[in-house]
């Protein structure tokens, strides 16, 4: 068949009504203030490993959030913890982190 | 013989009651803890919307309350009911007895040293939006010279459980908006950041100062709330944020930074609060009786609120408020 040069890209929209929301469910339980987080971005502007790996807590949260894989960009966290002291939402960002991985074990 | 009302607390709120009681035949006594009228809106330079000059609505009400009976300097040391009346002692040995009371206590600014990431009191060039009003006002400050760039950090202090206060403050990112363009007036050179979570501009005409500030005056806005703040070698201040529309760590050099305190609750109105048996909101505010029909109300009959004691008031919302207490205390006073 002749090549015309097109091919199908894979949509980027975020269907709703497909996502799976099983980790994020579980950590709703676990973690219940995931649910408060008003995405103020504090936590990445405060974390040691953001400007140097991409890493943010936000966007962990907000990947959750819409069924997204977030073990990626979790590899960067170091667990220091800074984030947790700047949230004015008061969710304990170190402790969720723990947690997410405890749902992909 | 007419009934005795007590105003307590002389801002903009107890002044527009007392003149609307005075205008219904009543002649009430204010009693203010400070040495002057006029509460928080005597320190504010230009009012949004209109830019009114705040110091033109103080003397306004000034006059108008001539009648009045003023006790400034003055506190309430004790209030208790006795029947249908109220006794209030006065620190200066007066007491009256008064058929109703019309607590208008207003609020406190949040006190921006408490949050330490910021460096409000650590760090020279660090001010406050009340030090801004100031500044506009004439007076001099020294740790404001002719910056090349300002930031201003909304939410100081308010919707953050971490300082106690989950509430949104309300008049803030409009204050924010006005100085951010009356700064850049001041000084045209000076690129300016406001570093907001989510804009509230909720008001008459509060979106045009947005845009204004926007197009008119290229104020920088970014979606971010500051997690910190430092100060560089060469003395300018390094502020961090997450820009979060474009996903990345920002940083920025500022020679002025403006932590838009928010307003919170008074404390100074606990001693009264127990005496008189009132309730306090879960925001730490007079709780009102009903939040939509009863909001002047509390829960003791014969005791009213008026303005920003119940929570966070534009100025035209205290004195709409004030004008509306002053016709339930007429009424009450009819019908008992
Ligand atoms: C930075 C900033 C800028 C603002 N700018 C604007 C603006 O441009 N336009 C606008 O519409 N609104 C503005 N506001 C809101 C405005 O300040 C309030 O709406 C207004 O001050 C409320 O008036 P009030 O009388 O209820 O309270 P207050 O102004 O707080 O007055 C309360 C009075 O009661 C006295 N008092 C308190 N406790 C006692 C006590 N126990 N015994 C005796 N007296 C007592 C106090 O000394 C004070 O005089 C601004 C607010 C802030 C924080
Ligand atoms: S600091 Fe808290 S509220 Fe802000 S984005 Fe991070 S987790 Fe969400």
């Amino acid at each position: 068949m002749a090549d015309f040069g097109f091919k199908l890209s894979k949509s980027s929209t975020l269907d709703l009504d497909k996502v799976d929301l099983k980790v994020y469910n579980l950590l709703c339980k676990t973690d219940p203030d995931i649910k408060t987080c008003m995405a103020c971005g504090s936590c990445s502007a405060t974390c040691t490993a953001a400007p140097f790996s991409g890493m943010s807590m936000r966007k962990v949260i907000l990947a959750l959030q819409r069924g997204q894989d977030v073990r990626p960009m979790l590899g960067k966290c170091m667990l220091c913890g800074k984030c947790t002291m700047v949230c004015p939402r008061a969710i304990n960002t170190r402790h969720l982190i723990l947690s997410i991985c405890k749902c992909y074990d | 013989m007419k009934d005795n009302i007590v105003i307590i607390g002389g801002g903009v709120a107890g002044m527009e009651a007392a003149r609307q009681l005075i205008a219904l035949g009543h002649k009430p006594i204010i009693v203010e803890k400070s040495n002057s009228l006029g509460g928080h809106v005597a320190s504010w330079y230009k009012l949004f919307p209109d830019m009114t000059p705040a110091s033109e609505i103080i003397a306004r009400l000034t006059k108008e309350i001539s009648d009045a009976n003023v006790f400034t300097g003055t506190k309430v040391l004790s209030m208790t009911k006795d029947k249908d009346t109220y006794s209030l002692t006065l620190d200066n040995g007066v007491t009256i007895a008064a058929k109703a009371v019309l607590l208008a206590t207003g609020f406190h600014l949040f006190d921006a040293s408490k949050k330490e990431e910021y460096g409000y009191g650590v760090y020279d060039k660090v001010i406050t939006n009340r030090d801004l009003e100031a500044l506009f006002r004439g007076e001099k400050d020294a740790r404001i010279d002719n910056p090349k760039a300002v930031g201003f950090v909304h939410c100081v202090g308010s919707r953050d459980l971490k300082a106690g206060n989950s509430q949104c403050s309300k008049v803030c990112c409009m204050t924010a908006v006005k100085q951010a363009i009356e700064m850049k007036e001041k000084f045209p050179q000076a690129e300016i950041y406001c570093f907001y979570m989510d804009l509230r501009l909720f008001g008459k005409k509060y979106e045009d100062f947005y845009i204004n500030a926007q197009r008119d005056f290229g104020v920088h806005f970014i979606r971010g709330r500051v997690s910190e703040v430092g100060e560089t070698f060469d003395g300018r201040l390094q502020v961090k944020a997450e820009d979060t529309l474009a996903g990345k760590p920002l940083k920025v050099q500022v020679d002025t930074l403006v932590l838009m305190s928010g307003m919170v609750c008074n404390p100074t109105v606990s001693d009264l609060v127990r005496q008189a048996r009132l309730d306090i909101d879960d925001d730490g505010f007079l709780k009102s009786r009903n939040n939509i029909f009863d909001i002047l109300e509390s829960n003791r009959p014969g005791v009213f609120y008026a303005g920003a004691c119940t929570g966070t008031k534009t100025v035209p919302e205290t004195l709409a408020e004030a004008r509306a207490a002053a016709l339930e205390i007429h009424n009450y006073l009819k019908d008992g």
